[in-house]
């Protein structure tokens, strides 16, 4: 019963509406220049239009750019010890106290600069994707 | 006596802990990611819990002891892992919403081909993981109360099925957790007495002891410094292949949680590995004639440098922290070899997917328990190498192409994860059937990494360069890496279960 009266009081207020709507008159302006859409930039990376391609390629890029740095950092560093231990064996051997340099840094020092090491990549990418938000949010 | 009492409160302790996240563990989520609430640090503590076994706990001193510095190797790489984890696959991997590496390898690339073969990977790792497991937790109980060997497997065997079965993902986030500073109390209090004792005694350098290359890098065994790079390799990126440490990811509420949870794994887990080096130097001074069994030399080192009743307490916390290590990380990978099994090899078979997921746990155990029951004998850490090397041969690629390269595809992946798998796991054999023990061949089949990661890559890669791309690979790769904030198409489609 109540759906039937609220039913009829709808096309009853779509009837009135369409009595009184406005109709905008206007000359055919061929010429102009037609105004672009506005595009919110998320849509451009669902449709997978070239500046949607755009878009993912710099979200790519942003992320990837703190990884390779901070593995190359790293790996550099931690790859070049054993070359470093074999060209230099006396200052691998050096006593420090009762262990050597070697001990001092394979087991206590790495630890501290890889934690560091870690930190400043999160760091890194979530200001990176901090400001790939606030890119595709401000157009 | 007060081993026996350190290891039954262990036990009762995990059994008790996991009850009490029972009683909140009621869904099918709750039971593989506890409903992914849980908070960065809780998740540090759990994976650093987890992710510590006794292979790292006993077999790490062990190896330092017998070998010498070049085997600090393993504490850097068992940590720099996380970093590699943490800057390549740690909030893509998050943000793609899979419970699984199987579930990813079906979100990257809809195949059903490559998330079987990835099934199988899982459970094989997996295996090759419990099993140094099940094995130490026989030796640590038999080396420090005179038990038979499978004494101590069969308690480790019958708590972590306890647990998993009747808990799941939940209450082992809290066990792990609890696990984590457990193993760091057992590992660092004896550590004060041991150099109290130490010290007492002169402050003698393990480096001045007979035999004193020990203390040199590059001097342990043949080939070492081939043998560094690719143990090296293996650990560094065989950790982002590991089943237990991903799908531990897969319990942060997003991406940038998933980052900061392993920046706080690698805190952890340096606080940790400052330990095990003291017990292999202290160890040479006052243990030289342990050399033959490295992993037993970490419990009796107590009872030959202090006296009564310290020797017996340190050597009862340290049995307390090896089994706590035992129990935490076969639960872990009991777990998500249980979820693979379960959703991937046995769907179907049974009503409920709770008790898929119990049968499951039972099958996941079973394997590697029967082994260790059955007398094989490895090193705890070689073999854990092993299983890392085999993860670093499938899954690195899988993971690191599949997140970063688009260009990935179908027959690329299943041609990479076959080729690498079949190399390392060949190799696997090789090594622990002993048919090669000397010379280069040994070196690189007991350290295949080096060569097997390399060759996966490339496979992987040349195969993909040849064949299609994946239909919707871009919307894929926005679900991977764009922030959680940003309103996106993500292809968002229903992820079991």
């Amino acid at each position: 019963m109540t759906d039937r009266v609220r039913a009829s009081d709808r096309i009853r207020a779509t009837e009135r509406a369409r009595a009184t709507e406005r109709v905008r008159v206007t000359s055919p302006r061929m010429s102009a220049v037609a105004r672009p859409e506005i595009r919110p930039a998320t849509r451009e990376i669902d449709e997978e239009t070239e500046v949607g391609e755009v878009y993912l390629k710099a979200l790519l890029r942003s992320q990837l750019r703190p990884a390779l740095v901070v593995l190359g950092v790293v790996l550099g560093g931690l790859g070049g010890l054993p070359l470093f231990f074999l060209a230099l064996p006396e200052v691998a051997d050096t006593r420090v106290g009762p262990v050597t340099v070697a001990w001092i840094v394979l087991g206590v020092a790495v630890f501290p600069l890889l934690f560091v090491a870690a930190w400043w990549h999160v760091r890194a990418v979530e200001r990176a994707e901090r400001d790939f938000t606030e890119i595709l949010r401000r157009r | 006596m007060s081993t026996w009492i350190a290891v039954a409160l262990v036990c009762a302790a995990t059994l008790l802990v996991g009850a009490l996240g029972l009683r909140l563990s009621r869904t099918t989520s709750d039971f593989y990611v506890a409903s992914r609430m849980v908070s960065p640090r809780w998740n540090a503590s759990a994976i650093g819990g987890e992710y510590i076994s006794g292979a790292s706990f006993l077999g790490v001193a062990g190896l330092i002891f017998a070998t010498g510095s070049d085997m600090l190797w393993y504490s850097i790489g068992y940590t720099a892992g996380y970093l590699v984890l943490l800057a390549l696959v740690a909030a893509p991997l998050r943000r793609s919403g899979a419970y699984t590496l199987p579930d990813f390898a079906q979100i990257r690339l809809r195949s059903a081909g490559v998330r079987r073969v990835t099934a199988v990977l899982v459970v094989g790792i997996g295996w090759l993981y419990l099993l140094p497991q099940f094995l130490g937790a026989g030796l640590a109980l038999r080396t420090a109360t005179g038990a038979p060997g499978w004494v101590g497997t069969a308690i480790a065997v019958l708590v972590v099925v306890a647990n998993v079965t009747a808990g799941g993902m939940r209450s082992v986030t809290f066990v792990q957790a609890f696990q984590y500073w457990l193993k760091l109390t057992a590992i660092a209090l004896p550590v004060v007495l041991l150099l109290i004792a130490w010290h007492s005694d002169g402050s003698p350098s393990p480096a001045s002891v007979p035999g004193s290359e020990w203390s040199e890098p590059l001097s342990g065994g043949d080939h070492p410094v081939y043998r560094t790079y690719s143990l090296l390799l293996a650990l560094l990126f065989g950790t982002m292949g590991l089943p237990h440490v991903l799908v531990r990811l897969y319990t942060n509420p997003d991406g940038r949680a998933a980052r900061r949870t392993v920046l706080s794994v690698i805190a952890l887990l340096g606080a940790f590995y400052l330990f095990p080096p003291v017990y292999g130097a202290l160890g040479r001074i006052y243990a030289g004639d342990l050399l033959d069994s490295p992993d037993s030399m970490m419990l009796l080192l107590p009872g030959r440098m202090l006296g009564e009743p310290w020797g017996d307490l340190a050597t009862a916390l340290l049995t307390a922290g090896a089994f706590a290590a035992f129990l935490s990380t076969s639960s872990g990978l009991t777990i998500s070899v249980a979820g693979v099994l379960s959703q991937d090899l046995l769907r179907g078979r049974f009503r409920t997917s709770v008790s898929g997921f119990r049968v499951g746990a039972g099958l996941a155990v079973l394997v590697p328990a029967t082994l260790s029951l059955l007398g094989v004998r490895t090193g705890l850490a070689d073999t854990v190498t092993l299983a890392f090397a085999l993860a670093a041969s499938t899954f690195c690629p899988l993971l690191v192409l599949g997140i970063w390269w688009r260009g990935l595809t179908r027959a690329g992946t299943l041609a990479g994860l076959v080729v690498g798998g079949l190399l390392a796991s060949t190799a696997v054999l090789l090594t622990v059937s002993g048919a090669v023990s000397s010379g280069w061949p040994a070196a690189l089949l007991g350290q295949p990494a080096a060569w097997t990661v390399p060759t996966a890559f490339l496979v992987m890669v040349v195969v993909s360069l040849r064949t299609r791309r994946t239909p919707g690979v871009n919307t894929i790769m926005v679900r991977l890496h764009a922030p959680e904030a940003l309103d996106l198409d993500r292809g968002d489609h229903p992820t079991p279960p």
